[in-house]
């Protein structure tokens, strides 16, 4: 398989996804692909199955803290034969947080999705194993967003006595 | 406390043996405080006798969500400290990093000097790194000598990074746009008199540790990541070539200078077991710190003598509106910053990729089937940093 450019990337992407892909960016150094939400998984599987991007790297949240579409997932994808990286970018409203999972498709979306459900509240479907990762399992909130208060809530962790009882 | 929600695990019943035994699987806790997790790790081991049928790993303890803290500062510069507490023992790599992000995102361009003193610098932490990677592997699974041969090598880095940024672990050295300070005057003597004396000590370490029997047995067909689980897990930096994936951002997607210099790509071969077995990953490290020193000298000889280190430092640091992502080649892997500026002085959001936290998740796919006493090599193998891990 001959290595393609990035052009010959994007306008693949553009021919087959014509009616999904909101947008696509190629202004900085790496190209970015703005797609519906409900075309993530097909879109995943496409560009790794007939593109060779075998290498998911990275899956991170975004609060844009605004009243429409107010969470951005992107997913980090490199192809190792190509040498070349593309962002994907979906955008969720606030009242309707779930997006397909893609662990099916690169086993490396486990913990990476594990982390964006604990730091946004982004659940994902079918995931295997969703728990939270960084924080503990009955904390209430998600500290990434934009409104939870960089010292945290008071009382919303369980910390242990500072004075010994028998003191 | 917390009760931790684990995945449902059951006991299995007792199962009637055909000489009239009864044998039963058991959960014990590797962790979180254990000498060769290498921080706060905790891994919950299913055993069956002494063979491990699951692992999961359990992380967190160290987390002070370093995104959070990023978007609360009040200048970009406030990051760096930060980001050196990442990585704890390759804190010049993860300034290097987000000094590029904010650089290309800036559109600052430097000097040659500054250049070459950050190439030597990332290079010089690459063996620090990986010494210490060397040294507790081999502690971990019971040689104590070499660690002490790799600590007293580590020594004379940090005394060199000392005599430059006056700290030896944390050195908030690189700024965006320069360096805190121009090197002493002697750091040229310096480093080439270390990279003399280095060379010897690597064969003498291959020597003690590498071809070491009781070390090869231990290590050998221990932990077998193959290429496709490896790439399919997205591991990076030496775990990733040592599975003999030839991947290096340096040489295949190069930042900085370094496609100015000669160096080969490490890979492992699979020579005294399978490949991609413990062995291959630490020995990756090894060789890695020969092709660093073959940098570092190409990099003392190009260096100018001339330039001001502080000669493109902004004087406020405001970047335009935009998102830029910049990945750097840690010791642990592939190290990305994106970062997100609404044109003010401080950061929208910062997300680090930290490799370590991606090369751990592999864990529970290589540990199945190891024995229990193994679980110590293979974690050592992987080289993580739970300040990494958990940010």
């Amino acid at each position: 398989m001959e290595r393609i450019s990035k052009e010959t990337l994007l306008e693949k992407i553009k021919n087959e996804f014509d009616d999904k892909v909101i947008e696509v960016l190629d202004d900085g150094s790496y190209p970015l692909v703005l797609l519906k939400k409900e075309a993530i998984h097909s879109f995943c599987l496409y560009l790794k199955d007939k593109l060779n991007f075998i290498y998911l790297n990275d899956i991170f949240g975004t609060d844009r803290f605004t009243s429409e579409e107010r969470f951005e997932v992107v997913y980090h994808l490199l192809s190792l034969r190509h040498r070349l990286r593309l962002f994907v970018k979906v955008r969720i409203e606030e009242n309707d947080t779930e997006l397909p999972t893609v662990t099916d498709i690169w086993k490396s979306a486990n913990w990476n999705e594990r982390e964006v459900y604990d730091m946004f509240g982004i659940t994902f479907k079918g995931h295997p194993d969703l728990r939270r990762i960084f924080m503990p399992e009955d904390f209430e909130y998600y500290p990434l967003r934009k409104e939870f208060p960089l010292l945290g809530i008071p009382g919303s962790l369980e910390l242990p006595n500072t004075t010994p009882e028998h003191d | 406390m917390f009760k931790e929600k684990g995945p449902d695990v059951t006991f299995s019943q007792p199962v009637e043996e055909a000489d009239g035994l009864k044998t039963q699987e058991m959960i014990i806790n590797m962790g979180p405080q254990h000498p060769s997790t290498h921080g706060v790790l905790r891994v919950e081991l299913t055993l069956d006798g002494e063979i491990v049928t699951r692992a999961v790993p359990h992380i967190g303890y160290l987390h002070r969500c370093f995104e959070k803290h990023c978007e609360a500062m009040n200048e970009y510069p406030k990051v760096i400290p930060y980001v050196d507490r990442m990585d704890y023992v390759a804190a010049m790599n993860n300034e290097h990093g987000f000094a590029i992000a904010m650089e290309q995102l800036m559109e600052i361009e430097l000097n040659d000097r500054v250049e070459h003193i950050r190439v030597i610098m990332a290079e010089l932490q690459r063996i620090a790194s990986h010494l210490l990677a060397v040294g507790t592997f081999g502690l971990d699974i019971g040689a104590f000598t070499p660690f002490l041969y790799c600590f007293s090598e580590r020594e004379k880095i940090l005394d060199i990074f000392e005599k430059a940024s006056g700290a030896r672990l944390l050195y908030n050295y690189i700024w965006i746009g320069g360096l805190m300070n121009d090197v002493p005057d002697d750091f040229k003597t310096d480093v080439s008199s270390f990279v003399k004396t280095f060379r010897p000590k690597i064969k003498e370490l291959n020597d003690l540790l590498s071809n070491n029997k009781i070390f090869l047995v231990r290590t050998a067909n221990v932990g077998v990541l193959p290429e496709k689980v490896a790439i399919n897990y997205g591991i990076s930096g030496p775990s990733l070539r040592g599975s003999g994936v030839k991947w290096d951002l340096r040489r295949d997607d190069p930042y900085s200078i370094y496609d100015r210099f000669e160096f080969d790509v490490v890979v492992g071969k699979g020579e005294v077991g399978t490949l991609g077995d413990c062995w291959d990953r630490y020995i990756v490290r090894v060789r890695e710190m020969e092709e660093s020193l073959k940098i570092i000298e190409q990099a003392l000889e190009s260096m100018p003598d001339e330039g001001d280190v502080h000669e493109s430092i902004p004087k406020k640091i405001r970047p335009p509106a935009g998102e830029i992502y910049s990945r750097t080649e840690t010791p642990r892997g592939e190290l990305g910053y994106y970062v997100i500026s609404d044109k003010s002085t401080s950061p929208y959001r910062v997300k680090a990729r930290a490799p370590s936290f991606v090369n751990l998740s592999v864990l529970p796919a290589i540990s199945v089937g190891a024995m229990i006493a193994d679980m110590v090599a293979i974690i050592g193998s992987i080289d993580i940093v739970l300040g990494e891990v958990d940010r």
